[in-house]
């Protein structure tokens, strides 16, 4: 099995913007920040929270916390895959209680992980609302979740990936498609 | 986890291997901290823990690290076991297996009875304790602890007190410490500290004057005084606590902030001081903690795994061994 590139879904400028956006939408959609904070997914979701809570900073005057999510023990698919993940665990250092927590993630698809996510935060306490945000929506939901704020949403078929590659996690900066081919 | 199918002891794991369990046992130490102390991580898996030697401490550590990550156990007690019919350790083992466990923790008061059951099931075998051979899991949640408290594992002066010649948590904390570069001073009456055991690593020393292992130490492990396995003319208490008991003058005499670990029971007043036991350089509490946080580690890794599509025990048997 050949994976190709099939087209760029986004540029680097055109992450840096998206990014930009998403961060005015979190904090308009937020009456005053009371309460919020980001929640990353590992481990995308942890640099784009990462930058997104930077963003918030330049323009908004609360603080917004983040927090740093590992779902791995929240997994359905134990008995499929072979051996486990390695654990690097969850850090939020703030009681989620009460909280107004936005969950970051790089790419949203089945929904699985965002149901293993939500699993791993209300094992932590009670959030008084959870929200999603994600760069790309790429469709073939399994489960009845939707993002919240979503940077773009591409159409796809169930062969193709979309690879998120960011300067801190991959060594470059873009978002592209691509295809496995037998 | 790296090649790992089971834990039968400490001298047999590389470096690297016992560095990535104690960094996975991280998250747990994290997760006893949580309002909400159930996973569901290994749900419908079944850990059968068979203790074949009395035990409190490990066996409830080990099936609450089996409940927190949402397996169930099934448990065998030496006391209310077949074994007291007359049954063969590989009889017990392969009716539990039948039953169709994930994985099987098992402590017995025969050296090796661990690894002998390892090359007979299928399933993972994690050693609880195995006569005065291994107890890999309580030299993990020592060296957790050491890393907490002490920054980091490498290169420290450990002193280790008491009975060492009939103690497998000593065994197992010799192997695991010694690979990280400590050096090791073993102390207690001279029948308790036999010549051998130096061959067990390098940097191994022996001495029979507790002040003199005392002097420059970095973390002072402290042994159960183990009646129940002394078969010499025993020692009496007395001569014990004024020769060896780790009292507060005598810790003193090691590094200021030196960490003074026990695996338990601890008996005060015997073995260590209560002035000891319950001072700010004790690290006897967190051990505890820490073991629930080693043995779930263990537990994600070594019952997690997926099945291989395992016959049933009863079926295939072309390739025992036995």
């Amino acid at each position: 099995m050949r994976v190709v590139e099939k087209r760029q879904l986004l540029s680097a400028e055109e992450i840096g913007r998206t990014l930009q956006r998403l961060a005015h939408e979190i904090i308009e959609e937020s009456s005053g920040a009371k309460d919020l904070a980001l929640i990353g997914i590992r481990r995308r979701g942890v640099t784009l929270a990462d930058r997104l809570v930077k963003a918030i900073r330049g323009f908004s005057k609360p603080d917004v916390p983040m927090g740093i999510l590992d779902i791995s023990l929240y997994r359905d698919d134990l008995s499929t895959i072979g051996a486990q993940p390695s654990l690097q665990g969850t850090e939020i250092d703030f009681p989620v209680d009460n909280r107004d927590l936005v969950v970051v993630d790089d790419v949203l698809y089945t929904g699985r992980t965002i149901r293993a996510a939500m699993n791993g935060l209300f094992d932590l306490g009670r959030p008084r609302r959870v929200r999603l945000c994600v760069l790309i929506d790429r469709g073939h939901r399994e489960l009845p979740v939707e993002a919240t704020f979503v940077g773009r949403t591409v159409q796809t078929s169930d062969t193709e990936i979309v690879e998120v590659r960011l300067q801190e996690t991959d060594g470059e900066e873009r978002v592209v498609l691509v295809d496995r081919v037998p | 986890m790296q090649h790992l199918s089971h834990l039968l002891g400490i001298e047999d794991l590389t470096r690297e291997q016992i560095a990535f369990i104690l960094d996975q046992a991280k998250p747990f130490q994290e997760f006893q901290r949580y309002p909400l102390k159930k996973l569901a991580t290994l749900r419908g898996k079944t850990v059968a823990v068979a203790f074949f030697e009395a035990s409190t401490r490990t066996r409830i550590s080990f099936t609450t690290a089996a409940a927190r990550l949402g397996a169930d156990t099934m448990a065998l007690q030496a006391e209310a076991s077949s074994l007291k019919k007359g049954e063969s350790l590989i009889d017990t083992v392969r009716t539990l297996e039948a039953m169709r466990p994930d994985g099987i923790v098992i402590r017995h008061s025969s050296s090796g009875a661990p690894e002998f059951v390892a090359k007979r099931l299928e399933i993972p075998v994690l050693n609880a304790g195995d006569g005065a051979h291994e107890h890999p899991t309580q030299a993990l949640l020592d060296a957790l602890t050491i890393r907490d408290r002490k920054g980091k594992i490498e290169d420290w002066h450990v002193t280790i007190l008491g009975d060492v010649l009939h103690s497998r948590v000593a065994r197992s904390n010799i192997h695991l410490l010694s690979k990280f570069g400590a050096k090791i001073t073993l102390c207690g009456p001279a029948m308790w500290v036999p010549r051998e055991l130096e061959d067990l690593a390098p940097n191994v020393r022996r001495t029979t004057r507790t002040e003199e292992a005392l002097e420059g130490a970095d973390v002072v492990l402290v042994l159960r005084v183990q009646t129940e396995r002394i078969h010499e003319p025993a020692l009496a208490a007395e001569e014990y606590i004024l020769g060896y008991q780790l009292t507060a003058k005598r810790l003193r005499l090691a590094r200021p902030n030196a960490l003074v670990l026990h695996p338990g029971p601890m008996i005060r007043g015997l073995e260590i001081d209560s002035a000891v036991a319950d001072g700010p350089q004790s690290g006897v509490l967190e051990q505890v903690t820490n073991g629930l946080a080693v043995r779930m580690a263990l537990l994600y890794h070594l019952i997690g795994r997926a099945p291989a599509d395992a016959p049933h025990p009863a079926k295939d048997r072309s390739n025992a061994s036995d």
